[in-house]
C-alpha cells in the first residue's frame, strides 16, 4: 500500500511517499534528509509529537513548557492535563524540569523560558 | 546618560539582537539596542510552539528558547540595551549623522545621535479594519497574535468555540493552541485556493486535531452586537467574490484573524526611506542598506519572513554591513537593479553593488502562486547566472538563493529573477 504524507520535522515540509506492507514501512521516498525517513516510519506505525503549552507559575503568570522528547500522539491531551496540574515555583530557569514522567509517557516536561 | 553612538539598533527582537551581535563581533563596541517592550525577544516570547532554530542551532527550539539564547549572547557580549524605550522619530542631518528621538522612563524624551541605524522593528498583523468584513463590532474578534499573547503571556482564556479566518502560520498555530486550551475550533477559512501557512503546520495543527481547512472560503458576516454569536462563511469564486447561496452559519464566541503581516515601517517612512509597495518594506541594496545612506533594514520590517532562522541570518549581515559602513563609508561603484520577472512577486535586495560583495550575495523572494516542476532562473540579459529546478514552489515559503561573487563578475545590466516551466 502506498501512503502519501507531509514531513513535519522542518519548514521544508517534504512530500513523502511510503510503501507499507503488513503494517511495516518498507520504503520512503521524497525526503531530503534522514529525519524524513524516521518521521514516515513513526507516523505510519506509532506517531509521536513534541508538545508545547504553558504551566502556571506561582505568581499566576504562564511559563512556556515543552516535552523534553516526543510523546505518543494519542497522549497529547493527557500530557497537557498533567501539566495543568502543576504550579511552577519561581524563579525557574530555561531547561528546568517542572514535571517528571508526564502522564506515564516516560518523558519529562521542561521550562522553555527563564522567569522570576 | 550617553547620547552619541556609532550604531543604534531599533528593536530588540530576533532581528535586532542578531544585528547587534554581528556588529559587536565585527568590532563595533559603541552601540545600543532600543526596545519598547520590557524584555528582549520580541514576538518570539509569545511563540511558545517549537520549530525554531533548525538552521541556526541545528535543533528544534521553542520561540522563548530561541530568544533566550540570543538574549544570553547579547548579555555575554556586554551589548547595551535599553528596555521600555520607544523610538519616536529617525532623521538624517546635514553631516550624515542620524538623529534618533526616543522616550523612556530613564531618559525622558531625548534625541540620540548615531553614524548608522539598523531598523529592526518587525511587523504587525493586518487588523479587522483592513479586511472589510461586514457586520457589527462585537467582543470576541481578535487577531490571532493578540489571542496568542493573551493565552501564552497573560494566561487568559480567550474563548470556547472558535472560527479562524486566514490560514497563515499564526492562525494554524492558534488553532492547535486553542484546542489544547480546551476550546473547540470549528473551522479555518482561507480566501485563497491554497494555505498561506507552512505545510507542516497544516498537518500538526489542523489534521492532528481534525480541524477542517476550508480553502476558497471567507467570512461574509459577523453576528452578535455586544458579544460575538457566530459568523457566516461562504465559498468564493476565482475572483475571490463570495458565491451567493453557499453561506453557512457557524455559531462561535471567538473569531481569530490570521490574514497577513505588515512590516511596521512608520519610523522608516518618517525618516524618508523609500518603501517597496510589494513588500511594504524598504527598498534595500545587497548590504541591506535603505535609500538613506547608513540606515539599514532587516528581519520582518524589511519583508515578512516565515523562518526566524532566516531573520537572524539576514540581520547578522545587516549588522556586519553597518559596521563596514561606519568604518569605510559608502562603497563606490555602480549598482545593478534586481527585478522580479514571471512568477516572482518581489526580490530583496532590489539592487546590487558588486563592490560591496565580499564573497556572495543573497537574493530572497517569494513566488506569486503555486508552481510545480519549475525552474528558478536568474539572468542578466542573455547571461544565465543560475538555473535551479524545483518540484514545488508556494507563496508561503520564502526562497533564498546565494550567488557567489565570481558569478556576477561580467554582469553589467539588470538582473532578473523569474520562473520558467521545466521540460517534462
Amino acid at each position: 500500500m502506498t501512503k502519501e504524507l507531509i514531513c513535519i520535522n522542518c519548514p521544508m515540509g517534504c512530500a513523502l511517499t511510503a510503501e507499507v506492507e503488513n503494517g511495516k514501512v518498507i520504503s520512503v521516498t521524497g525526503n531530503t534528509c534522514k529525519r524524513g525517513e524516521i518521521y514516515a516510519q513513526n507516523e505510519l506505525t506509532a506517531p509521536v509529537r513534541v508538545v508545547t503549552t504553558t504551566a502556571m507559575a506561582q505568581n499566576g503568570k504562564p511559563v512556556p513548557v515543552k516535552t523534553k522528547d516526543t510523546i505518543p500522539k494519542e497522549k497529547i491531551f493527557e500530557v497537557v492535563a498533567a501539566i495543568k496540574g502543576v504550579t511552577v515555583p519561581l524563579p525557574v530557569k530555561m531547561g528546568d524540569t517542572i514535571l517528571k514522567n508526564a502522564a506515564d509517557t516516560g518523558v519529562d516536561i521542561i521550562a522553555a523560558r527563564s522567569m522570576g | 546618560m550617553k547620547t552619541s553612538y556609532e550604531l543604534i539598533i531599533i528593536g530588540g527582537g530576533p532581528a535586532g539582537m542578531a544585528a547587534a551581535i554581528a556588529a559587536k563581533e565585527a568590532g563595533c563596541d559603541d552601540l545600543v539596542i532600543l526596545e519598547r517592550d520590557n524584555v528582549l525577544g520580541g514576538i518570539l516570547n509569545q511563540c511558545i510552539h517549537n520549530g525554531f532554530g533548525l538552521h541556526t542551532f541545528n535543533e528544534e527550539l521553542t520561540g522563548p528558547e530561541y530568544a533566550e539564547r540570543y538574549a544570553d549572547k547579547v548579555r555575554a557580549l556586554d551589548i547595551p540595551y535599553e528596555l521600555g524605550t520607544m523610538v519616536l522619530d529617525v532623521t538624517k542631518d546635514d553631516n550624515n549623522d542620524k538623529n534618533v528621538t526616543v522616550i523612556s522612563p530613564e531618559r525622558g524624551a531625548v534625541t540620540l545621535k548615531a553614524k548608522a541605524v539598523i531598523l529592526a522593528m518587525g511587523c504587525r498583523e493586518r487588523p479587522r479594519g483592513a479586511l472589510n468584513i461586514p457586520g457589527f463590532r462585537p467582543q470576541g474578534v481578535y487577531t490571532a497574535g493578540t489571542a496568542q499573547k493573551l493565552v501564552n503571556l497573560e494566561g487568559v482564556k480567550v474563548g470556547k468555540e472558535v472560527v479562524i479566518l486566514g490560514s497563515g502560520d499564526i492562525g494554524l498555530i492558534m488553532a492547535r493552541r486553542m484546542t489544547l486550551e480546551g476550546a473547540k475550533v470549528k473551522a479555518v477559512a482561507e480566501l485563497m485556493p491554497y494555505s498561506s501557512g507552512l505545510k507542516r503546520n497544516i498537518v500538526q495543527c489542523l489534521d492532528d486535531y481534525g480541524i477542517p481547512l476550508l480553502l476558497s472560503h471567507t467570512v461574509v458576516d459577523i453576528k452578535g452586537k455586544e458579544k460575538l454569536e457566530g459568523v457566516y462563511i461562504a465559498q468564493v469564486d476565482e475572483k475571490n467574490t463570495p458565491v451567493a447561496g453557499t453561506e453557512e452559519y457557524y455559531p462561535c464566541d471567538t473569531l481569530l484573524l490570521s490574514c497577513g503581516l505588515l512590516p511596521e515601517n512608520e519610523l522608516s517612512i518618517g525618516a524618508g526611506v523609500s518603501i517597496d509597495p510589494r513588500t511594504n518594506g524598504a527598498f534595500v541594496n545587497e548590504s541591506l542598506e535603505t535609500s538613506i545612506e547608513g540606515v539599514f533594514s532587516c528581519g520582518n520590517v524589511l519583508h515578512v519572513h516565515d523562518l526566524v532562522d532566516f531573520v537572524s541570518e539576514e540581520s547578522a549581515r545587516a549588522g556586519a554591513n553597518a559596521v563596514r559602513y561606519i568604518r569605510n563609508g559608502e562603497a563606490s561603484g555602480e549598482s545593478i537593479n534586481v527585478t522580479p520577472g514571471n512568477g516572482v512577486r518581489y526580490t530583496v535586495p532590489c539592487k546590487i553593488n558588486k563592490e560591496s560583495i565580499t564573497d556572495s550575495v543573497h537574493i530572497r523572494f517569494r513566488v506569486t502562486g503555486v508552481y510545480k516542476d519549475t525552474n528558478i532562473v536568474i539572468k542578466s540579459g542573455d547571461n544565465e547566472i543560475l538555473r535551479r529546478k524545483s518540484r514545488i514552489l508556494v507563496p508561503s515559503e520564502m526562497l533564498d538563493i546565494i550567488i557567489k561573487k565570481e558569478k556576477l563578475e561580467n554582469i553589467t545590466t539588470d538582473i532578473n529573477v523569474c520562473l520558467e516551466e521545466a521540460a517534462k
